[in-house]
């Protein structure tokens, strides 16, 4: 950490508990401790512990940060709520997990604490974060720590190199890549790699599946989502737009590293911070992440695209891929249909509903420090915490970026990506319906996987995933979950 | 009553025997029952419960509500996707076209099995018969799985994958370790040194060596990387490879279970009687006819039991390919183990008992049938 870092690091957090004991009795929470769950690593929980040291001193209320594999979090945090055995008091997950935990009654209620809350500001944050990844059936059951959407991000250095324009199409992505790959982007002598993707099973790479998938899927605005037929719940996963993706997405792996399909998001980011990356799909760590000092080979040389489109859409009647007009994807823009994902929708907060008042209470205290713009507004900007802007004052100028270390070029084109795609009317959201994570991180992960180590055909693997994801729509029931998935898209009562 | 049934129970006593005595004497003669009571007891809630409750979930649904868990009977559907439906694949492996190979292999497994049961109709009790019948099943479904994926070039399943890891591995991790062990039984320089080295990889978690493994094996950046680049492999990854990957884990593995073979086989060489040794030696007999006559009869009743323990324990294989490769690429590192792993933590509890339902049959019927076929063979030719 370089030292104007450090040093607006301890300001900020000086300031931050100033704040807090505003906010906060000292010593009113003596003697309460707060378990907190969440992912391994610094990524994520590293600042929760640390912000929990400052909660700490100022309230007298224990943060402990108990770290899980990715894969863990959900069933750990379900089955401990739902079993009674309440060692967790809250969980950092996704804001589209949310819904089933509260389904089963397992997540407390935070509007009475908001209504009493004068610092948190919710009119700050951004209305997708404050509507979809906040609040379950209206009420607000979780707060932000995060903001997440998935992004392409490109060497710009290297592309100007082999003038090359940024991707706007995934077969422009695949064609950059091919054109890329096998230059030495660090300098060190060796080949690198077009592409970097994060392609292990029972990690992340079924998200960036549905990154590639939502352009060719969703043309008619976020409320036409792109898994299911809303009013059936009939998937809409078996037909040519999907497999258009899985096969673009497969073929990426030619210009990729030759592990990728054993790497997660943890190896790729090593790599491409070693600069051996000429295009990536990501969340927007890599932003703040190239200013790390482990980071030198691409500080200020990794721009975003807020969305790669495609000039091929789904027509759902028939299955089909038909070239995109006006009629058939009005939000499309030059005969490119766009459709950012909002993958994971962010990382955030729950309460345990069966947990002590008192714990509960602290709880509460210490996720909305975590959300307000005092400490969020410094978080954000260090690429380390995992941490992505999702308030209006993150993202409505450069300033916080800038300060940050970040060159003023870069942080046009970061906050740029990012509100270009918080802001399309087309943006595809992330499921958030009872058993979303099931649909996605095991059935749609699974079959992906098998595919792409060449187990099944791409025509095998998207039968498997619509069997699959028809059995789940069964298992929580078919009527139920429309209406779930109605309230998600906005589009219930 | 006689008085044998009267002095079968307490407080009936025998002429000029007080009761207090009866008391005690029937303590005395269910003594045996009452010290192994606590033990039984403690089975029965620990191991036997469970294993019988865990069929209530193997025949669930099962959701997580905040009245705990809700629990809706569906059957044998749980069993039955692992065959017929959604997961066949992943269980079996692709099995809907066979090869000429594939069906030359099936119909000669079978002919051998079903000519194995018909001699067995001469030499066997009832009892013996209805082994001998699920045993043989058994084979003949799973040179069926092998046959139809396999061998006609189809992929395989978790099924196969973990035969694999218990099959090839056992077998290597024997011949080595009894190499091994058979060097180290004879009088060779710094002999104590190599048999504590040998043995220490046994005494390391498995967590540890799948983390140290994971490391080793890295050949982009580990420590094989200017070795393979020497030989020209530098765009090649074992773990993008479904085969590579399985070898890899099946040597990392036997890497860590060498020293069980070997410590064990060890123990039985030294056990074998100088004299007969070198009496054979005095006759001129060679080395090998030595290992061969002498040595090899003698501990070959050792050798299938630590067969026997050690595939018992491959069969539960979970770690290595969970820390190395998360199953991948695709499910191919995968075994049955992992499987009912990955889907008890995405709670998916019936789907995952009845997966370890299916491993349990497998594991029973295949080292019930060698322990029976082979090391009571061997165990009978050594006593005769």
């Amino acid at each position: 950490m370089s030292f104007r870092k450090m040093m607006t690091c301890m300001l900020a957090a000086g300031v931050a508990v100033s704040g807090l004991t505003a906010i906060a009795v000292a010593g009113e929470f003596d003697g309460v401790t707060v378990n907190i769950l969440t992912r391994p690593g610094y990524v994520i929980a590293g600042r929760l512990a640390e912000r929990g040291k400052e909660f700490e001193a100022a309230t007298g209320g224990k943060i402990v940060v108990t770290e899980v594999p990715f894969a863990e979090i959900f069933p750990k945090i379900q089955n401990d709520w739902s079993t009674g055995t309440n060692s967790i008091d809250v969980g950092v997950f996704a804001a589209g997990w949310g819904v089933e935990l509260d389904a089963a009654g397992l997540l407390e209620d935070m509007d009475p604490y908001v209504a009493k809350d004068t610092k948190l500001d919710l009119a700050d944050v951004a209305p997708y974060f404050r509507e979809f990844g906040q609040k379950v059936g209206g009420k607000t059951k979780l707060l932000m720590v995060d903001g997440d959407f998935q992004m392409v991000y490109f060497r710009k250095d290297v592309l100007e190199k082999a003038g090359l324009q940024p991707p706007k199409t995934w077969e422009d992505y695949l064609d950059v890549a091919s054109k890329i790959h096998g230059q030495d982007m660090n300098g060190d002598g060796q080949a690198d790699y077009g592409s970097c993707i994060f392609k292990k099973r029972n990690a992340q790479s079924y998200f960036a599946i549905q990154t590639v998938a939502a352009s060719f899927v969703q043309t008619q605005g976020t409320a036409q989502g792109f898994h299911f037929d809303a009013a059936t719940m009939k998937p809409v996963v078996n037909n040519e737009a999907w497999k258009k993706a899985f096969e673009l997405y497969k073929e990426t792996g030619k210009y990729g590293p030759p592990e990728e399909l054993n790497m997660d998001i943890g190896d790729t980011r090593a790599i491409f911070k070693a600069g051996r990356c000429g295009l990536l799909i990501e969340w927007g760590d890599p932003g703040p992440l190239q200013l790390d000092p482990d980071a030198t080979a691409v500080k200020g040389l990794i721009f975003a695209v807020g969305a790669v489109g495609s000039k091929e859409v789904l027509d759902r009647a028939t299955g089909k891929l038909v070239p995109v007009t006006k009629e058939n994807a009005p939000f499309s823009v030059d005969g490119i249909n766009y459709a950012p994902f909002a993958a994971f929708g962010g990382w955030a907060g729950a309460i345990n509903a069966k947990a002590d008042q008192k714990k509960k209470d602290a709880a509460y205290a210490f996720l909305s420090y975590m959300n307000q713009a005092a400490q969020s507004n410094v978080d954000v900007t260090i690429g380390a915490t995992g941490y992505n802007p999702y308030r209006f004052s993150q993202l409505a100028s450069t300033d916080l970026w800038v300060k940050a270390g970040m060159p003023a070029d870069l942080a046009e084109n970061y906050m740029g990506a990012i509100n270009g795609a918080l802001n399309n009317l087309n943006m595809a959201s992330d499921m958030k319906i009872p058993g979303a994570q099931k649909y996605t991180g095991v059935v749609l992960d699974t079959e992906l996987a098998r595919y792409l180590a060449g187990e099944i055909t791409v025509d095998e693997a998207l039968k498997n995933i619509e069997a699959g994801w028809e059995e789940v729509t069964e298992d929580f029931g078919r009527d139920e979950q429309i209406k779930a998935q109605a309230l998600a898209l906005g589009t219930g009562n | 009553m006689s008085l044998s049934d009267a002095i079968g129970r307490p407080g009936i006593s025998p002429a000029g025997n007080s009761p207090a005595e009866s008391w005690g004497e029937w303590f005395d003669r269910h003594s045996r029952t009452f010290f192994i009571a606590p033990a039984v007891t403690l089975i029965l809630i620990f191991a036997i419960f469970p294993t019988f409750y865990s069929i209530v979930f193997a025949l669930s649904r099962v959701r997580f509500t905040a009245d705990g868990l809700q629990f809706r009977f569906v059957g044998f559907q749980n069993f039955a996707k692992q065959f017929f439906g959604n997961d066949q694949v992943h269980f079996l492996g692709k099995t809907d076209s066979m090869g000429a190979f594939g069906t030359v292999f099936l119909v000669a497994v079978t002919a051998a099995v079903l000519w194995w049961l018909y001699r067995s109709l001469a030499i066997t009790s009832w009892v013996g018969m209805l082994g001998r019948i699920v045993s043989a099943t058994m084979a003949i479904f799973v040179a069926w799985v092998m046959a139809a994926s396999l061998l006609s070039g189809n992929t395989i399943g978790t099924l196969l994958t973990t035969l694999f890891y218990v099959f090839v591995g056992c077998a290597v991790q024997f011949a080595i370790g009894t190499g091994l062990a058979f060097l180290c039984s004879q009088p060779i320089l710094g002999k104590n040194f190599f048999r504590v080295i040998f043995f220490i990889p046994l005494m390391v978690t498995p967590l540890g060596v799948g983390y140290a493994m994971k490391m080793v094996a890295d050949i982009t950046k580990g420590p094989f990387e200017p070795l393979l680049r020497g030989f020209g492999i530098e765009n090649w990854v074992w773990s993008a490879d479904p085969w590579a990957a399985r070898f890899v884990m099946m040597i990392c593995d036997s890497w860590q279970w060498i020293p069980f073979i070997f410590i064990c086989m060890l123990a039985a060489l030294e056990n074998v009687p100088r004299d007969h040794v070198e009496a054979a030696e005095v006759d001129g007999a060679s080395s090998i006819q030595i290992f061969r006559e002498i040595t090899w009869p003698q501990i070959v009743p050792v050798a299938v039991t630590v067969l026997l323990i050690r595939m018992i324990e491959a069969f539960k294989i979970v770690d290595l390919p969970n820390i190395m490769t998360g199953g991948g690429p695709g499910s191919s590192t995968e075994s049955m183990t992992l499987h009912s792993l990955y889907i008890w933590r995405s709670n998916d509890i019936g789907t995952s008992a009845a997966v370890a339902y299916l491993l349990l049959i497998l594991t029973v019927v295949v080292c019930a049938s060698f322990f029976n076929y082979v090391v009571l063979g061997q165990l009978r030719k050594a006593r005769a």
